[in-house]
């Protein structure tokens, strides 16, 4: 706790004279790589690293009944798994706020931009496909958000839609890829002192005291928004946050398709 | 049943209001729980959210305790008979424990926490009728419940939504507004500071549209945040009536 505090004023301070620790410009993001086909028995997966934060996601398809209130359209999931080997801090057990709240952000710029056609998930009456989007945090060194939401798209750009024959999904056999109408990312911007950063490496998100993560789709669309933690954000910095996160969204779009 | 269609025509929402209009009613009354240390009741539109807090007071489980500061607890939950549509489960889920927690900041941010060290302090909002726009009417209630409580804080937090239909933005969504329209924007804003300590949005929005919100949702704030201390004011006023009353 009291090591903490020390690193935490030491951060601080140098962003206060204009350095991040690892040399950064404020608005630059770690290196990042994306592995698509990570895991081949799944429909679509992705490991996604942002700096040396790794998480694997992985896409699954199943049969399944529909809402009630959306007889015609497929079911769309998101889960994040924090599993314990990420972070010492990391504990197995149920869903805690931040795995929620990680898989409901990502969630909610993918289902906001009408990423998945779910009218075409439609199987017959009654039935269904439900598509799974599980996110595995393998290693926490900072951007949970942004490094989630890479292994997301990544996983999905991945997806091929299986074969449904006699009421189910035969495995392995292929209709062709899934149609996706956009790409989503996220930038999530965390806030330290009076300054704002991108992409903050595990010390910087101890010294911020607020983050924003905006959600963006092509054509300059915010998809959505999260505020998170204690700091306050004025509408001038809410406004430059909008124009370094269409910025970004090219750079991670560049990213995944690589 | 209300269809996407009948939400704005000529310039008219379908329950009548202009684009830039609050629900009504609006109205906060405060010190409605004997029990609680503070606690009030909003009903906004058709919403009705109670608000109560507990605390400061000794931390549970104590290894949680912050040396420097008090910890909020917020809880954001709605009743199984709240909605409209069926019943729903009991107990909080995903949508609520992220609710709460974005909650739990903008308290943190409003109360003075680092006076009460060692401290816990509850913020309980139940949901017991929802017409869309819940979590901000819980927020709007819980402020006026903390200052009921005697908690200090920087302000009164004051919850706010805005949303696209179709190309008009609307203020204050109610539920077909929010679950048929194109965008929903919950926003808490602390009025004195200028700072937004909450924000979620789905939706596709320009950098117009969504300081379009913005613009509406602050110049309106002033309205609610009068009614939050007309709310407390009201609740004195009783208090010091009472007082007077049992000298004579």
């Amino acid at each position: 706790m009291i090591l903490d505090q020390v690193k935490k004023n030491f951060i601080q301070q140098k962003i206060q004279d204009g350095e991040r620790e690892d040399g950064r410009g404020f608005f630059d993001y770690r290196p990042i790589r994306i592995q698509k086909g990570f895991v081949p028995n799944a429909e679509g997966s992705c490991l996604a690293q942002i700096g040396d934060t790794k998480v694997l996601c992985g896409v699954k398809f199943d049969v399944m009944a529909p809402f009630a209130d959306r007889p015609e359209e497929g079911v769309f999931m998101t889960n994040a798994e924090f599993a314990p080997l990420a972070h010492p801090d990391f504990h197995p057990g149920p869903p805690n706020e931040d795995s929620i709240e990680l898989a409901r952000v990502v969630d909610r710029g993918i289902r906001s931009a009408e990423l998945l056609d779910v009218k075409n998930m439609f199987l017959e009456e009654g039935k269904v496909l439900g598509l799974f989007v599980d996110l595995y945090i393998l290693d926490h060194e900072g951007n949970l958000m942004d490094t989630a939401a890479l292994a997301a798209m990544g996983a999905l750009l991945d997806t091929k839609v299986p074969k449904y024959e006699g009421g189910k999904i035969v495995r392995n056999e292929f209709l062709g890829p899934l149609k996706l109408s956009d790409t989503v990312v996220t930038t999530s911007f965390e806030r330290i002192g009076s300054q704002i950063i991108v992409d903050a490496a595990p010390a910087e998100e101890t010294a911020s005291s607020g983050r924003l993560t905006l959600g963006t789709a092509d054509g300059d669309l915010i998809c959505a928004t999260q505020k998170s933690g204690r700091a306050g954000i004025t509408r001038p910095q809410y406004d430059e946050m909008m124009d370094v996160a269409f910025q970004k969204h090219g750079e991670l779009a560049d990213a995944l398709k690589g | 049943m209300v269809e996407k269609e009948d939400l704005f025509k000529n310039g008219k929402r379908w329950d009548g209001r202009t684009p830039t209009d609050l629900r009504t009613p609006l109205a906060i009354t405060a010190g409605v729980l004997k029990r609680a240390q503070g606690s009030a009741m909003i009903e906004w539109g058709k919403n009705k959210v109670l608000a109560a807090v507990y605390g400061p007071r000794e931390v549970f489980p104590k290894h949680l305790a912050d040396p420097a500061k008090a910890i909020i607890n917020a809880r954001y939950i709605m009743a199984p008979f709240s909605g409209l549509d069926d019943h729903g489960r009991s107990g909080p889920n995903r949508r609520s424990i992220e609710i709460s927690k974005v909650a739990k900041h903008v308290f943190e941010n409003a109360i003075l926490v680092e006076q009460f060290p060692k401290t816990m302090i509850d913020v309980y909002m139940e949901v017991l009728q929802s017409d869309g726009g819940t979590r901000v009417s819980a927020i709007t209630a819980a402020s006026v419940a903390l200052a009921d409580a005697g908690i200090p804080m920087r302000d009164l937090p004051v919850g706010m939504s805005a949303g696209k239909v179709g190309d008009a933005m609307l203020l204050d969504l109610d539920k077909y507004e929010d679950n048929l329209g194109d965008s929903d924007i919950p926003t808490v804003i602390l009025p004195r500071t200028g700072e937004i300590l909450l924000s979620q949005m789905d939706g596709m929005l320009s950098k117009k549209d969504v300081n379009d919100a913005f613009d509406l949702m602050f110049e309106n704030a002033k309205f609610v945040r009068e009614k939050q201390l007309q709310a407390l004011r009201d609740r004195y006023e009783k208090v010091e009536a009472q007082v007077q009353g049992e000298n004579a």
